[in-house]
């Protein structure tokens, strides 16, 4: 079959050598966890425990009323020790639990099954997903409950399960789809029997193979659910790169997948709602690759929500060498950490750690218009000029300009042989703006 | 581990192409040697002379007007010699160097560094210097020698068809051994150089098809001989080297096409109807002037917009 893929995008350095073929392991229950009441886009949860509360795996901990909200689970068995404001990856002060663990790793008594795909209701379903507390695993973090309500005027037809894995470096889907295929079918099911949709595809790049050999295994039963082969591109895992890709539709501009019939999940996504239907377990782990040059021995991770970055780092043998640079996420979207005394959570998809010397600082030159940011915004934006405006203050010219439409994928800053930080400027003109709008909508 | 100690913070992305300013300029240095080694040959040692004046004042002149404007010096990223060798490769072999010197001023001060620098001009500098120097010094910039012979007056090609309608065989004009410039007399050194630029992704292709597919499509046209046209004079050093020069060319796809187009209508005009023989530098010179208005009137629909 041809590999299928969008317009325009990158070619940047994989570098998933390290981890591509390395199992998923389950680390060491922590001492400790930190687990914050908002890991998701939407409403923060409140606290439902208090300090000297014990606590079991899976039971609830933090909920909000808030339709747009995901609650969280303990992640370990132990007692409540603190509640109160952390500082996060994003560089908030988030409130959260803290339990320190009793090492038993007691379940819940809410964990158990709660049926089969094939005889719960799409309603059913949808209370079992809000109540295990999914949200995309890809990075975004969107509760997927809410993703997966389809409004009563739009139509969803297909399902496609996001196994592009287009950031370098990361291999956590990668290696779900080879260990755990038929448990990622299993949730892609029940993502299309929510969503009403008859078609079902899982795209995959091709630097993939033996994802793409086992998947295929596990839908060869399957009359309508299908593995696509992508091209090997970022942002292929975009997801209206990844619709375009699979399905040459294009979600219009300023609009949602839901608009062109089509729901995307993550392979993660797809996995924790398997278990939380078979095993009725929420979701208080996740898959997580830690890598990059300081790392000593990489690894692809099983974590407790709420572990320390420092505790999974050394989990994987510690670091080596002078550490220069942490990121979580990719190297393309992910975000630099400036400590490593937070808690990994549900967006927590990369672990980068990157020696000193190897850590790059750009200094920006004067553009030459040499427009290859032109020729690879794959929303076919012009990240010069939105640049060149946001920089020169006038914001309300980046609406005339598509600013909306923008992606934040970032290769355009990528390319950019000035090393101008494009996407920074762009990001920043767009928070303005957004500032402003909402500033004279009151 | 460190808690928090010494760790660099910075907006994604992490990882940057390995492509910079500089070596893009040092790839097109690259890709004129062939014309410029040619050009010794052909023309001998005064020619090298040239090329050797033009680049140390335009080295000279960038660094004067940096520290006059206060800004940093940077004439190691390689844009001034480019600018250095596209004039040189627009001069007469035996023009005296003071002009040359004189060309290369105008063209980094007054069609570079007086709009801010590289990337702020609008018109390519090495053309506003030879615009100069051929308004300034008309005769001696129309003062042809014959190849491989010293102090023998020649016309160029084009000079030879439009005035007298001689026709200088396709071989002449291909391998070098005919009168011009430094950098117009082998169609086959420019085509190297900018096949290896089109290679290596240093210039977009659209601008040197739709020049010089407009040309061909034209002078077809009009009865001319397209072949001609397309090795005669610096077609070719135009449409690879000049008409593709970043700063001064559309950021849109659809821009480019416009620019070349327009390109090839004006040398078309300029060729056939106007007085001079050739036309490549006002051709690209008016074209670089409509380079806001296309950049505003191509922006690109965005993606989704025609589901709309």
């Amino acid at each position: 079959m041809q590999a299928k893929t969008f317009e325009q995008g990158i070619h940047p350095c994989y570098n998933k050598e390290a981890t591509a073929s390395k199992s998923l392991k389950k680390v060491q229950t922590p001492d400790e966890v930190v687990i914050p009441l908002q890991q998701h886009i939407g409403a923060p949860c409140e606290a439902l425990v208090e300090v000297g509360d014990k606590v079991q795996v899976g039971q609830k901990i933090g909920d909000s009323e808030s339709f747009v909200s995901a609650p969280v689970h303990a992640s370990v068995s132990g007692e409540v020790t603190a509640v109160g404001p952390v500082m996060t990856s994003d560089g908030s002060d988030t409130l959260a639990v803290t339990i320190a663990s009793d090492g038993q790793n007691t379940l819940h008594e809410s964990v158990k099954p709660k049926g089969d795909v094939e005889s719960l209701s799409p309603d059913e379903l949808r209370n079992i997903v809000r109540e295990a507390g999914i949200v995309g695993l890809g990075g975004a973090t969107f509760p997927t409950h809410v993703k997966v309500s389809v409004p009563k005027d739009k139509n969803v037809d297909t399902v496609i399960l996001n196994g592009a894995e287009c950031e370098p470096y990361l291999t956590v889907d990668h290696r779900m789809m080879v260990e755990a295929p038929d448990e990622v079918v299993y949730g892609l099911k029940a993502i299309m029997k929510m969503t009403g949709a008859n078609r079902g595809y899982i795209g995959i790049e091709l630097n993939k193979p033996d994802a793409i050999e086992e998947m295929e295994k596990a839908v060869s039963d399957e009359a309508n659910v299908s593995v696509v082969p992508l091209e090997v591109k970022y942002p292929q895992g975009a997801e209206k790169q990844l619709i375009k890709a699979c399905l040459d539709r294009e979600v219009p501009s300023g609009g949602l997948p839901l608009d062109v019939g089509v729901v995307v999940n993550n392979i993660g996504t797809a996995f924790a709602i398997t278990d939380a239907i078979k095993n009725g377990m929420p979701l208080v782990q996740r898959t997580v690759t830690v890598t990059g040059s300081a790392v000593k021995s990489p690894q692809n991770l099983i974590f407790c929500l709420g572990t320390k970055l420092e505790e999974l780092i050394e989990q994987c043998g510690g670091t080596q060498g002078n550490v220069g640079k942490v990121i979580l996420g990719g190297p393309m979207m992910g975000i630099a950490q400036h400590s490593t005394d937070v808690p990994a959570t549900k967006a927590t998809s990369g672990i980068l750690v990157f020696q000193e010397d190897e850590v790059e600082e750009f200094e920006p030159k004067h553009c030459i218009r040499c427009a290859r940011c032109v020729d690879v915004c794959p929303a076919f934006l012009l990240p010069v000029t939105l640049s060149k405006v946001a920089q020169a203050d006038m914001i309300t010219k980046l609406d005339d300009y598509n600013v909306f439409d923008c992606i934040e994928c970032g290769s355009c800053s990528y390319v950019c042989p000035a090393k101008i930080p494009l996407l920074h400027w762009i990001r920043l003109g767009k928070a303005i703006l957004t500032a402003q709008q909402r500033k004279s909508d009151e | 581990m460190s808690k928090g100690r010494g760790l660099i913070v910075t907006t994604s992305p992490h990882v940057r192409d390995e492509d910079s300013v500089t070596k893009i300029m040092y790839n097109v240095v690259l890709a004129l040697l062939p014309a410029l080694i040619l050009a010794v040959r052909t023309f001998g040692l005064h020619a090298l002379w040239l090329i050797i004046t033009c680049s140390v004042t335009a080295l000279a002149s960038e660094a004067l007007a940096q520290k006059l404007r206060g800004v940093k010096v940077t004439i190691n990223d390689g844009s001034a010699l480019v600018t250095a060798l596209l004039l040189a490769m627009s001069l007469p072999p035996n023009l005296p160097l003071w002009v040359a010197v004189v060309g290369t001023v105008v063209a980094i001060i007054l069609g570079k560094q007086i709009f801010g620098g590289l990337g702020y001009n609008y018109f390519n500098p090495a053309l506003i210097g030879r615009a100069f120097l051929l308004a300034s010094f008309p005769v001696l910039m129309t003062t042809w020698e014959k190849p491989f012979v010293d102090a023998q007056a020649q016309a160029t090609p084009l000079g030879l068809m439009k005035m007298e309608g001689v026709a200088t065989p396709y071989s002449d004009l291909f391998m070098g051994s005919v009168s011009g410039s430094l950098g117009e007399v082998s169609a086959l050194a420019i085509l190297i150089g900018g096949l290896y630029l089109l290679y290596k992704g240093y210039i977009d292709w659209r601008i040197p098809l739709s020049y010089l597919g407009t040309v061909v499509i034209f002078m077809t046209i009009l009865g001319e001989d397209p072949i001609f046209h397309l090795l005669a004079g610096s077609l070719l050093a135009g449409a690879f080297f000049y008409a593709t020069d970043m700063v001064t060319t559309p950021i849109t796809k659809k821009g480019r096409w416009i620019f070349g187009i327009g390109a090839g209508i004006l040398l078309v005009l300029i060729r056939i109807f106007g007085g001079y023989p050739e036309g490549v530098l006002y051709s690209i010179i008016l074209m670089n002037m409509f380079v806001p208005i296309i950049d505003k009137y191509t922006v690109p629909t965005v993606f989704g917009e025609v589901a709309k």
